[in-house]
């Protein structure tokens, strides 16, 4: 593969309700396997899938949480939050089970304009 | 210019299938090249050939079969989403191919654009 | 920037998302979403307010296919399918707001 291009995703569905979370991370993962420069942004209920605790026995589903713990490993360290999805959800950057940036609406919409490719799951 | 797509979305169920082939077509019909559409989520049921619609229907598998027939556009649905839902080599509509997510990711480092339909 | 929005704006927060997140360019309507660039609709005011930011363009064949083709609001282009490829031709990326 030549060209290195700057992919964003932009995740802004819950999980488990749907299955976009999921299949969304495993796109990731391998877009990172590709060398790309990969940034992650979590916005609206999308900020849902990094709560911490997530407990998925009793719906018979596979928590799948632990995955964005290892991003590190595949170097994907570009993790964005939008302020105030988080706020309006009563989250807090402690309540996330990875560390992240926090970013305003401005600032997202700035960083979503330098990206060659943009992902929305 | 060189384009790709991605279809998120089940045909009937949700228009994303529908509006990805109107685009597909127009970009085709004003010269451009339609290089690859990739099919994840439920959109790997855009590949079915057991896909029976109503006679007075619009056959959605058979117009991306056509369409690939036509045009030569690669057709992949992805193997994890297919896997999943029951979708295999032996029911595969003509012009599909399944492969990994990494085409996915290739439709994006080697168009020039890449457009995603999905819900 | 194009940015493609597909839901109504009276069951998502979708096009509220994009319009308060992204800097400006352009913006296309498809699907569900052409019901926010019609007369008369709760969110009228919200879109009238973005075109100072961006270009507002509706797929036409969604706004026909939903009998809302005569009451398209002031300030909109329509396009066709073949408008809607010169938008991804003209912006160097996009982004559908899913």
């Amino acid at each position: 593969m030549s060209a290195i291009k700057k992919f964003m995703f932009v995740n802004r569905k819950a999980p488990y309700g749907t299955v976009y979370a999921l299949e969304s991370l495993e796109v990731v993962l391998i877009t990172a396997a590709f060398d790309q420069d990969v940034s992650l942004v979590f916005m609206d209920d999308g900020v849902y899938q990094l709560k911490k605790g997530q407990q998925t026995k009793g719906i018979e589903t596979k928590n799948f949480s632990p995955a964005y713990r290892a991003l590190e490993d595949y170097d994907v360290e570009k993790l964005y939050v939008d302020s105030e999805s988080m706020q309006a959800r009563g989250l807090s950057e402690e309540d996330l089970l990875v560390s992240v940036t926090v970013l305003s609406r401005s600032q997202m919409g700035a960083l979503m304009d330098e990206q060659d490719v943009v992902l929305s799951f | 210019m060189k384009f790709g797509i991605v279809v998120n979305e089940g045909p009937y169920q949700h228009q994303a299938s529908d509006s990805a082939y109107l685009f597909a077509k127009a970009a085709i019909a004003q010269g451009h090249e339609v290089w690859r559409v990739f099919f994840y989520h439920d959109g790997v049921n855009n590949s079915s050939k057991l896909t029976e619609p109503p006679q007075d229907d619009r056959n959605i598998v058979n117009r991306w079969s056509r369409l690939a027939e036509e045009h030569k556009v690669d057709l992949v649905v992805c193997v994890a989403a297919a896997l999943r839902r029951g979708i295999r080599d032996e029911n595969l509509a003509q012009g599909f191919r399944i492969s990994g997510l990494g085409q996915l990711v290739e439709a994006g480092t080697q168009t020039d654009r890449l457009i995603t339909f999905g819900d | 920037m194009l940015h493609i929005v597909n839901k109504s704006p009276l069951t998502s927060n979708t096009l509220d998302s994009c319009l308060s997140t992204a800097a400006g360019g352009d913006l296309l309507l498809i699907e569900d979403a052409v019901y926010a660039a019609t007369r008369g609709n709760a969110a009228e005011s919200r879109l009238k307010a973005a075109m100072e930011k961006f270009r507002v363009y509706v797929l036409m064949p969604d706004l026909a296919a939903r009998g809302m083709g005569e009451r398209m609001s002031d300030g909109v282009t329509p396009v066709d399918y073949a408008g809607f490829v010169d938008l991804t031709v003209s912006n160097k990326s996009c982004q559908s707001w899913l």
